[in-house]
């Protein structure tokens, strides 16, 4: 177990190290000189405002200093808790403009995430192995999950919220109201989560149960299930040993979606004009703040780690095999 | 979405796209493969359905523009018409056709799949094959970074680059989307490639002499085929579904139109609340159906593959 989650800890410091190093590395491949390229997409005309903002460039990417410094000064500054400031809501500092948009995207991601993973489960579960669930969920199941995630949304805000007009469609609360504690304002919040949460979940929910279905079909031809068959045990419980074997793939599936989730997440929340980190990139881009969007997707990359590290601790729990350091997870 | 792993059928060749009209490779000796997976592929109902939604689709966008009158970005019409006989998709708020749009959509969809999943296949195949059968320092090395690159979220990276790098033609794009999205087959192929090194012919091929490339392409590879074609259907669309979202998020391709690109357009232009169902809803409906169609179709071919799953 020691030895398994070391060699997890390994990879996702590496992952960091690397995703850390991409983000510092990919502007500077920028062709040009990248000052004066941020300079000329902010497309300002003052002279004394192009100089003071080359300058402000120049200091912040430290471009004066041999590259080596270059990259660990970006490393002190990360461990600082120092992102840079943001220059569409100047002078707010980047790291407390994501800070204040993370809880709306974890606030539909995480029950988006859970509930699709149960509820998919035990679709695909009861599925497996009955032929007029499984000429229906089958098809469905395929088409949702190959649905574009902000296509989905645009469907469900067009009907659910333009043409029947129950839900609202733009925002994470009503514009007119103050962020306070209240059940008016708790209300309004709910009322502006139900369709973002909606379309994540939807669109989450085919992928896990077709995979479940699959995984238990493999499991109820395995040779243990014969054999209890053979034994004569019900039904109920062969399926049932054949569900616990089959969470452990899942469980796998959940670290390895993590990372196109999210990516959902950032385009749903986009449609919805949802106040979370996904528009924040999109603010970022058409803005060219781009300490803001690197501020943002470096904060992704952490959480994804983070989760895949959580998921890894489940696993151990989960699967003794693990503890005892046999076979179980490949890392 | 979560790769299961079809059990490889041995025996089965890679030429047999199933529903692909004209010759398959002739000539070719053991041709009693090839015809059996036809004739079961021809027979299966999930293949045939996949095949002919993807190639219809295919077909509209190779030859569709020829018929077109207007080019995508041309102010053909009256401003927000519904459906018509002239444009049979309406047209946007700047009058703009949308069957056009739709056309020229699919052939940024369908290049974006070929090469994104191409690019991604050659990578996934090339490390799996390499890190199965090689094992050892080289195994380690190869699992480790395929391990970092399957952690880190490519989409994340794949929005900083483009931001970047100003990334803005379709081919590029494709490129870099393969490149974040081959670790899983990777792996798959690993572990495949590890079952089968122990094999006695493999043995026998590694005692006459031949080199690892060769014994890979020659021994290898021919007893994955045909979930090596899976996976590349997988890899297809999982690049088409990328690639929508880089568009709508407006990192799209700026010389070509893009199914992503149009919804993208419809919502910043506020066509949900205009009620312009016909500028939205057939972007996302193209590509949910030959994304869709691809994954059914892949469930169809495991069967055709695998004789234990087939249907009696």
């Amino acid at each position: 177990m020691r030895g398994y989650l070391a060699r997890k800890t390994l990879v996702y410091g590496l992952t960091f190290v690397v995703a850390v190093t991409l983000n510092w590395l990919i502007p500077r491949l920028m062709p040009g000189d990248p000052v004066q390229r941020m300079v000329a997409r902010a497309a300002v005309q003052h002279p004394e405002t192009i100089a003071s903002m080359t300058q402000y460039y120049e200091r912040m990417f430290g471009l004066d200093l041999p590259i080596w410094q270059q990259y660990l000064n970006y490393w002190g500054s990360l461990f600082r808790g120092d992102l840079g400031t943001s220059v569409w809501l100047f002078p707010a500092p980047v790291s407390q403009v994501v800070l204040d948009a993370v809880p709306y995207t974890l606030g539909i991601m995480i029950p988006a995430i859970l509930l699709s993973w149960v509820v998919g489960n035990s679709v695909g579960a009861m599925a497996a192995r009955s032929r007029w669930l499984d000429n229906v969920a089958l098809p469905v199941g395929y088409l949702v999950t190959a649905m574009p995630y902000m296509w989905l949304a645009i469907l469900l805000a067009w009907g659910f919220g333009v043409a029947l007009g129950w839900f609202p469609v733009a925002g994470g609360y009503d514009f007119g109201l103050v962020p306070q504690w209240s059940w008016s304002f708790a209300w309004d919040l709910l009322q502006h989560w139900v369709l973002p949460f909606l379309s994540l979940f939807l669109v989450a929910l085919g992928g896990w149960a077709i995979g479940m279905r699959n995984l238990i079909i493999y499991e109820l031809e395995s040779d243990y299930a014969n054999y209890l068959a053979a034994l004569g045990a019900p039904k109920r419980l062969i399926r049932q040993y054949a569900f616990r074997n089959a969470m452990l793939p899942q469980i796998t599936g959940l670290a390895l979606q993590l990372g196109t989730i999210l990516g959902g997440a950032l385009v749903t929340e986009i449609v919805f004009a949802y106040p979370g980190l996904g528009k924040l990139v999109l603010s970022a881009i058409q803005n060219q703040d781009f300490f803001l969007l690197q501020g943002t997707l470096l904060f992704v990359v952490i959480g994804v780690l983070l989760a895949n590290f959580i998921i890894d601790i489940v696993y151990v729990l989960v699967d003794p095999r693990t503890r005892t350091g046999l076979t179980g997870a490949t890392a | 979405m979560t790769a299961t792993q079809p059990v490889a059928g041995p025996g089965t060749e890679a030429s047999d796209q199933p529903g692909v009209a004209g010759p398959t490779t002739s000539g070719r000796k053991p041709g009693g493969d090839v015809r059996e997976t036809l004739y079961f592929a021809l027979r299966n109902p999930k293949v045939l359905i996949g095949a002919v939604v993807v190639l219809g689709f295919l077909l509209l966008g190779l030859i569709g523009p020829a018929f077109l009158r207007y080019a995508p970005m041309d102010y053909a019409g009256p401003p927000m018409a519904p459906p018509s006989a002239d444009f049979p998709f309406g047209t946007t708020t700047f009058g703009q056709d949308v069957f056009a749009q739709f056309v020229a959509g699919l052939r940024s969809t369908f290049l974006v799949g070929l090469l994104g999943g191409g690019v991604a296949a050659v990578i996934g195949m090339t490390i799996g094959f390499v890190a199965g059968y090689r094992g050892g320092l080289i195994d380690e090395l190869l699992n480790m970074l395929t391990n970092v690159v399957l952690v880190i979220p490519g989409f994340v990276v794949l929005i900083i680059i483009n931001a970047y790098l100003g990334v803005r033609s379709v081919p590029m794009q494709a490129l870099y989307i393969g490149v974040f999205s081959w670790p899983w087959v990777a792996r798959a192929v690993r572990s495949q490639t590890l079952s089968l090194r122990s094999r006695d012919f493999i043995d026998l091929a590694r005692l006459s002499g031949v080199g690892v490339g060769t014994i890979l392409r020659r021994e290898v590879a021919p007893n994955m085929y045909s979930y090596l074609f899976m996976t590349f259907v997988l890899l297809f669309g999982g690049s088409i579904l990328t690639a929508a979202s880089l568009d709508f998020i407006g990192l799209g391709p700026t010389n070509a139109m893009s199914l992503g690109l149009m919804m993208n357009q419809a919502v910043q232009w506020s066509a949900l609340h205009l009620g312009l169902w016909w500028w939205f809803i057939p972007p996302g409906l193209g590509i949910t159906l030959i994304v869709g169609s691809l994954y059914i179709m892949n469930v169809g071919l495991d069967e055709v593959f695998n004789p234990k799953l087939r249907e009696m």
